[in-house]
């Protein structure tokens, strides 16, 4: 620059030395910048690829698993066979107490009462060789579905005696067969099914008696083991649920609370520096270390029960707590100091001015930072794991004490059950239900931010 | 507004610690332990929730029978657990430290048999394995022409010509699951046993030399459940696991298995005898939660009733081998009386 300078005639003339110099080194730093565009494009477009690869992959092994087999028979309920008194009634002057002790044994009456008889019943009147697989024939629908029908006649007793056409679910391996998910070249002894049995699906699925029909079981029922076919994702849900529940409850207001101190009460000092510093800290803590505070504090000792929605729940909660001070921090930080200035000015109060004008503005972003915490909160893993919520739990919790599982747990949990053949699916199928959750919330994010957002 | 979050945090650690006390009673029974028992613990509790109204389904984790017998020990009372499922026999030193924590009541009840099966994938080759094989092909050392020396074995066939010309690669439980000790005891340290060198040592000494295992990366443990296993089957050919026999019947399809001895693995040649590399299987009761967490000595009488464990029955058809009829109706009766050990 300073010999361009010292000498301004020579820059009209034919390219000289430094001008050549200058047309070099201006290439070579285009090519540089080419060379940088396309590999933080191709950087982009492998990133791209490799999640495509993963949805696709996920997809199309997830998705069958939507539709499961199911067989509609004509069930005829029996007197013969379900031989049971009416059902009582709560007397008039009957205690609460004395009427669940009748209505118990009522139940305990129906819990004798073979119900697949009502199935291999029915079944026998499609399937003319029947009587001579009986083995095969009890096989055919899936073990749980006989409590099904147990709980139909609990919910009306009336139903002795008629017949109603019902779609039951067929066992899992029979799904598996229909799906083709297991090489139906394979000789006898590495089948599954018995011929008889493979002879008997191809048909009913050939007459329409079996037919593919969405998965309610999928979304309805809690996860089973002794009937596998029927196991569902409601439990899972539920505690999944119960603990985002508490981590909105107690994360999020605790979070907001504390965010709005440091940022626009505390005083700068040594202390809340330090509090800061803590705060940046606890967020990069790998998030198995608060399942072992879990499992040691709040299990050891405050006795929480193992298991339980509200265990995990606290240990997402601890996790959650710093993404959203984070979060509504920065908000409150974008927020211009007009605002606060203007109140003051006015004559309101310090904490008129935050709760009257600046929080109102700055509920968006803190909206944003909550859900995605919450959104991060539900797809952890890891510390669940410590306090044991990877059990096999077989019923929906009614509370966040009772014990449960989560919905990553659940496909941890599937993803490790021994008849590969049907839960390859079934867990593609878990982990498409969390991804949309998590899209979805992420939605409500992005969505909440373009509605209320101020640009100033 | 310093006052409100403070009083905030307050109530919340107030209702916190009031449900906790709230808490301390449990009614659903809590049971954690093996792997291999796992699937069939979760099918009783599965049929327990739904035959009997008036109890909760129990919750069954896993962890391995280590870790369960550990969990089980740590003391008594609603946050310990109250079944650990083992697929061994507890062992001395677990009793003691149950003991020195109180636990004081341990009912062992035998729930059926499981054999461990060495299985390949279906497009390997056929192997036809006796307990001196597997014994040489995992051993940190083995004797050739009178010395000890590093286990030089690479390949199958250079243990026995009558092996298949394939690399070695042994994927084995880890040491945290209890069929780990069944495969040492009923096949590493019986071929190991079998040789003469050793037959010369004294016992502890044989003991230390038959199970050291070789560490060059021919042998993995795996410390999760069959499905890993699988995997690494899946993804290395030459690899061969072992597996329990119900988790090789529910994937017939995938995996092969290898006969031991001349006897193919089933449930006829376990229940006879004949296929060495079986175990049983327990599940032990905390007697000083009986009476305290409702249907515990229910659900461990239901866990070996006809309908669920005898032949013919939910359990047989997942995999177990059941119990002969007369001990079944023994171990009813330990739990009738609460035996403790």
């Amino acid at each position: 620059m300073t010999i361009i300078a010292e000498n301004p005639i020579k820059a009209v003339a034919p390219p000289s030395q430094v001008q050549q110099k200058v047309i070099a080194s201006l290439q070579k730093r285009h090519r540089k910048e080419r060379l940088f565009r396309s590999l933080g494009l191709s950087a982009v477009l492998i990133s791209l690829a490799l999640v495509a690869v993963l949805f696709v992959n996920i997809f199309a092994k997830g998705m069958p698993a939507f539709w499961q087999s199911a067989i509609t028979l004509d069930i005829y309920f029996d007197p013969k066979i379900i031989k049971v008194e009416e059902k009582p009634v709560q007397q008039a002057g009957e205690s609460d107490n004395d009427f669940r002790q009748r209505d118990l044994a009522w139940q305990t009456q129906l819990g004798f009462i073979n119900f697949n008889r009502l199935i291999t019943d029915s079944l026998q009147q499609i399937l003319p060789d029947a009587s001579k697989h009986r083995r095969d024939l009890a096989r055919v629908v899936t073990s749980g579905e006989r409590f099904a029908l147990r709980d139909m006649v609990v919910a009306d007793p009336s139903i002795i005696g008629q017949t109603r056409t019902l779609h039951l679910l067929t066992d899992a391996n029979i799904d598996v067969w229909l799906k083709g998910n297991i090489d139906r070249s394979l000789p006898d002894e590495q089948q599954q099914l018995s011929p008889k049995m493979r002879e008997w699906v191809d048909k009913l699925a050939a007459d329409g008696v079996i037919t593919s029909r969405f998965s309610l079981a999928l979304f309805m029922n809690p996860d089973s083991r002794s009937s596998l076919a029927s196991a569902g994702l409601a439990g899972a849900f539920m505690g999944s649920f119960y603990m985002m529940l508490v981590v909105i409850l107690l994360a999020v207001p605790m979070g907001v609370a504390a965010a709005i101190y440091l940022e626009e009460f505390a005083p700068r000092n040594r202390i809340t520096d330090l509090v800061e510093v803590n705060i940046n800290n606890l967020a990069a803590v790998p998030s198995i270390v608060f399942g072992l505070l879990g499992a040691s504090v709040l299990i050891g000792w405050f006795n929480l029960p193992m298991s339980a929605p509200i265990v995990g729940g606290l240990v997402l909660s601890l996790m959650t707590l710093p993404t959203v001070i984070i979060a509504t921090r920065s908000t409150l930080k974008a927020i211009p100091p007009s605002i606060r200035q203007a109140a003051l000015g006015l004559g309101a109060s310090k904490m008129q001015a935050i709760f009257h004008h600046v929080l109102p503005l700055a509920i968006p972003g803190i909206l944003t930072g909550a859900i995605l915490g919450v959104a991060q909160a539900l797809g952890e893993t890891a510390p669940l794991l410590l306090i044991g919520m990877k059990s096999f739990v077989a019923s929906v919790p009614a509370s966040p004490f009772e014990q449960a599982t989560a919905l990553p747990v659940q496909i941890y949990l599937w993803q490790g059950n021994e008849l590969r053949n049907f839960f390859e699916a079934r867990t593609s199928a878990a982990i498409i239900v969390l991804l949309m959750m998590m899209l979805s919330l992420n939605g409500l994010a992005i969505w909440l931010r373009k509605k209320y957002e101020k640009r100033w | 507004m310093k006052l409100n979050t403070l009083t905030a945090v307050l109530l919340a650690v107030g209702v916190l610690s009031t449900s906790a006390q709230a808490q301390s009673s449990r009614d659903t029974i809590q049971i954690a332990g093996s792997s291999t028992v796992l699937p069939f613990s979760s099918v009783v509790a599965e049929e327990f929730g739904n035959n009997f109204a008036q109890f909760r389904t129990p919750v069954v984790g896993s962890g391995g029978s280590s870790g369960g017998l550990r969990q089980f020990c740590q003391g008594v009372g609603a946050n310990t657990i109250d079944i650990a499922n083992s697929s061994r026999k507890i062992r001395p030193n677990e009793v003691e430290a149950c003991k020195a924590n109180g636990v004081k009541d341990i009912i062992e009840v035998k729930i059926g048999y499981d054999g461990i099966v060495f299985a390949s994938r279906t497009d390997a080759a056929v192997f036809k394995l006796e307990p001196l094989h597997v014994f040489l092909a995992q051993a940190a050392q083995v004797p050739q022409n009178g010395h000890m020396v590093t286990n030089p074995y690479t390949r199958w066939n250079q243990i026995d010509k009558s092996l298949p010309d394939q690399e070695i690669l042994l994927a084995i439980p880890g040491s945290n699951h209890g069929t780990r000790e069944v495969y040492e005891e009923k096949a590493v340290i019986p071929g190991c046993k079998s040789l003469a060198e050793v037959k010369a040592m004294d016992k502890d000494a044989a003991h230390k030399f038959c199970t050291a295992m070789r560490t060059d990366g021919k042998v993995v443990e795996i410390a999760g459940d069959y499905t890993e296993t699988l995997a690494r089957l899946q993804a290395q050919k030459d690899a061969i696991g072992v597996f329990g026999l119900s988790f090789y019947e529910a994937n017939r399809d995938r995996i092969k298995v290898a006969t031991m001895s001349g006897v193919e693995p089933n449930q006829d040649t376990i229940i006879s005898g004949e296929y060495p590399v079986s175990r049983p299987l327990f599940i032990y009761v905390k007697g000083a939660h009986i009476g305290v967490i409702p249907g515990l000595q229910e659900y461990a009488q239901f866990h070996v009733s006809d309908t669920m464990s005898g032949f013919g029955s939910v359990l047989e058809s997942a995999g177990l081998i059941p119990l002969a009829d007369d001990e079944r109706a023994e171990i009813q009766q330990a739990i009738a009386s609460k035996k403790s050990l």
